[in-house]
């Protein structure tokens, strides 16, 4: 089965290039906005789009992405208006590959059949779902493969070479390697650090290894897509967008363009980066 | 007999931590492998006759176990019905039964050569127990604790913080329990090298329940014996308070298999059951939050709702995964008691018994005062008096005043 992942990460390769990879919560601060941010998001640079699916109790994030999604509920987001924004995007974009992101429990009560069904017909490509280790894998991981979407698997720090294989059984699409063990928003990784870590995970998979947690630069962005194939930024895009507010917390004239204006200069940052990893 | 019903009750989690369908391991990758070793740990301790040994030492000279089981002679009378026995708990050191898990995790921390211990603390009696033995062990502590409660129960902070513990005020989310418990995970995946991470309940990733459960089945154990020797049987009926419920999985766990007790645990009502509460049973369906699958209380979207009791201790949207089962399974027969009918509770063991019971503990005693006078007098029922009500007397005045005014 090839994905719209597969298919961009074949492209990608074409060019010698990695990744950029942008996350950014759904219905922050409200739905329609979203919507706006995110379709705005392949122009200025974006290769792969994640979205975060809000949820009162996110234990593995820090505080800017925990208030990114406090706003967002607060804005009438529910799964269901997720999905919903996933079909306006794919009216007028039909090869950005973009993944749900997210913990488990607001699937579980959709209904893990049904929200498949729904995901895959509105046109979402694959699943990042924090609190789902391999362990749990027969609860979505292998519907969601059955199903014809990517499941993901975050491989952090702690990850060894013994658990490793156990991580990548199941893992499709690509392997998201969590720089640091921490949440996000933390300080980030020293790319020869993150280079090494590549390295061993690439030892035991032949899917792109992308790097997330503490990039928020375009120079950190550039180090980084030296050493893998994809690098994620949230958390200074989701900042972004929350200077960008008015006092009430209310979207203005300024937050579209101070989101895709980042995502333009990080953009510029992956694509300057000497050689992509192999 | 209902052929889907278990030979035992007691032989639960399975190999990967589920008690039916509830439980689980619903964690970050970054936790995994320690939550694997930590199992690997208990495991050993457990089949160390040493480690047994060691903590029974505690238990006697440190904790003061075994606690009494006290005969409530003038609460008996009053009510006329059962024959009420008290398990006194709140005469442990620190104040409640939190402790007796405490020890038994901190012991499993120096097993596996962790230097900073985490809680999360509700109405901070947790917080104590773990203050308190990190104090004994030479261990660095850090405790989450919701700015709401750390606001309502003053004096377990002043003193946390006396035993050389940090408290972290917790402002995220709705300030209470359920914050605490993301913030000390967050702090765990942060410090994941060195910080061995004390849950206060049975709840959480696997092995949590389980061993939570085992350092509190010394409550049972001993209501077993003690009341052998008072009356000569077992007791009819058990009756505990339920948050999370450490207590009443404690009292409980051995007793499932003798079918002549009647068990009840005792949720939080708060303001009723059709207003903002912490029952997760009575008013919550089965989710996945903090590691384990069991009943919570959400939306129609799956997002957590605020959880609200008079007790700190209670106000959580969850419940111990095993308490799901065995309301699934019918065993155990899950109650709720309200704010006022826990306070009205609080005042009569305080001027029967002479005996303030804390508030959660006050929720069970609220409910023994419908299920004693219905029941003979030779019914003999044991309630956990999970903790001593000192830590919320300063609330209480205040309540007490608002209702006077």
């Amino acid at each position: 089965m090839t994905t719209r992942i597969d298919a961009r990460f074949a492209e990608l390769k074409k060019e010698g290039r990695s990744a950029f990879v942008t996350f950014l919560m759904a219905g922050d601060p409200d739905p329609a906005t979203s919507l706006d941010i995110i379709k705005a998001l392949p122009k200025a640079g974006a290769d792969i789009i994640e979205i975060g699916m809000p949820f009162t109790d996110p234990m593995a994030d820090g505080p800017s992405i925990q208030a990114a999604g406090l706003r967002a509920l607060k804005g009438g987001m529910t799964l269901k208006k997720t999905l919903e924004m996933v079909r306006g995007f794919r009216k007028d974009d039909n090869t950005t590959p973009l993944v749900l992101m997210g913990y488990y429990n607001p699937i579980y009560i959709y209904g893990v059949d049904k929200f498949l069904a729904d995901a895959k017909t509105a046109g979402v490509d694959g699943l990042i779902i924090v609190d789902l280790p391999p362990e749990e894998d027969e609860e979505l991981c292998i519907p969601a493969l059955k199903a014809g979407l990517n499941f993901i698997r975050l491989a952090t720090p702690t990850t060894d070479d013994k658990r490793l294989p156990a991580v990548l059984a199941n893992t499709s699409g690509f392997v998201y390697y969590v720089s640091i063990t921490g949440i996000t928003g933390a300080a980030a990784a020293d790319s020869t650090v993150v280079g090494d870590a590549v390295a061993r995970i690439k030892r035991h998979t032949k899917l792109p290894v992308c790097v997330g947690f503490g990039i928020r630069t375009p120079q950190a962005a550039r180090a980084i897509a030296e050493k893998a194939n994809g690098a994620v930024v949230g958390t200074a895009l989701v900042d972004a967008l929350r200077d960008s507010l008015d006092t009430k917390g209310q979207a203005t004239t300024k937050t579209v363009a101070a989101v895709a204006d980042l995502v333009a200069s990080l953009a510029q940052g992956v694509r300057g980066a000497k050689q992509a990893a192999e | 007999m209902n052929p889907s019903l278990p030979n035992s009750f007691r032989t639960g989690p399975d190999e990967s931590g589920h008690f039916g369908n509830f439980g689980g391991r619903f964690v970050a990758e970054t936790l995994m492998p320690l939550i694997l070793d930590l199992e690997k740990a208990y495991a050993a301790a457990k089949a160390d006759p040493s480690f047994q040994a060691e903590m029974n030492g505690y238990l006697k000279d440190y904790v003061g176990r075994p606690s009494p089981l006290y005969f409530a002679e003038r609460l008996t009378e009053h009510l006329g019905g059962a024959k009420i026995y008290l398990k006194r708990e709140e005469l442990n050191h620190t104040g409640s039964h939190k402790v007796n898990n405490v020890l038994g995790q901190i012991m499993v921390a120096r097993r596996m050569g962790k230097k900073r211990i985490i809680a999360e603390t509700g109405a901070g009696q947790h917080g104590v127990a773990t203050a308190t033995l990190c104090a004994r062990f030479g261990l660095e502590c850090v405790v989450y604790m919701g700015a709401v409660d750390v606001a309502r129960q003053a004096p377990n902070v002043f003193r946390m913080e006396m035993l050389g513990a940090k408290v972290v005020p917790v402002q995220s989310g709705t300030r209470t329990l359920k914050d605490a418990m993301n913030e000390a995970l967050r702090d765990w995946v942060t410090n994941v090298h060195n910080t061995f991470y004390c849950i206060g309940t049975v709840a959480g990733p696997h092995p949590y329940p389980m061993m939570v459960r085992d350092f509190q089945s010394v409550i049972g154990d001993e209501t077993r014996k003690q009341m052998q020797e008072a009356e000569g049987r077992l007791p009819n009926s058990l009756v505990a308070c339920i948050g999370g419920g450490s207590n009443a999985m404690g009292l409980f766990h051995p007793f499932l298999d003798d079918p002549s007790v009647e068990i009840f645990g005792v949720e939080a009502a708060g303001h009723g059951l059709t207003q903002l509460h912490a029952a997760s049973i009575a008013g919550g369906r089965p989710g996945v939050l903090h590691g384990n699958r069991t009943y919570l209380l959400m939306d129609d979207d799956g997002q957590i709702q605020d959880a609200h009791s008079i007790s700190a201790g209670l106000d959580y949207p969850g419940i111990g995964p095993e308490h799901s089962w065995l309301h699934e399974t019918g065993r155990v027969t899950y109650l709720s008691a309200t704010d006022d009918e826990a306070l009205a509770a609080f005042m009569l063991l305080s001027r029967l018994e002479g005996i303030p019971p804390a508030l959660e503990s006050a929720h069970a005693i609220a409910k023994v005062t419908e299920l004693a006078p219905k029941r003979p007098k030779d019914h003999l029922m044991v309630v956990n008096l999970s903790g001593r009500g000192d830590k919320d007397i300063p609330q209480i005045t205040e309540i007490l005043k608002g209702k006077k005014q």
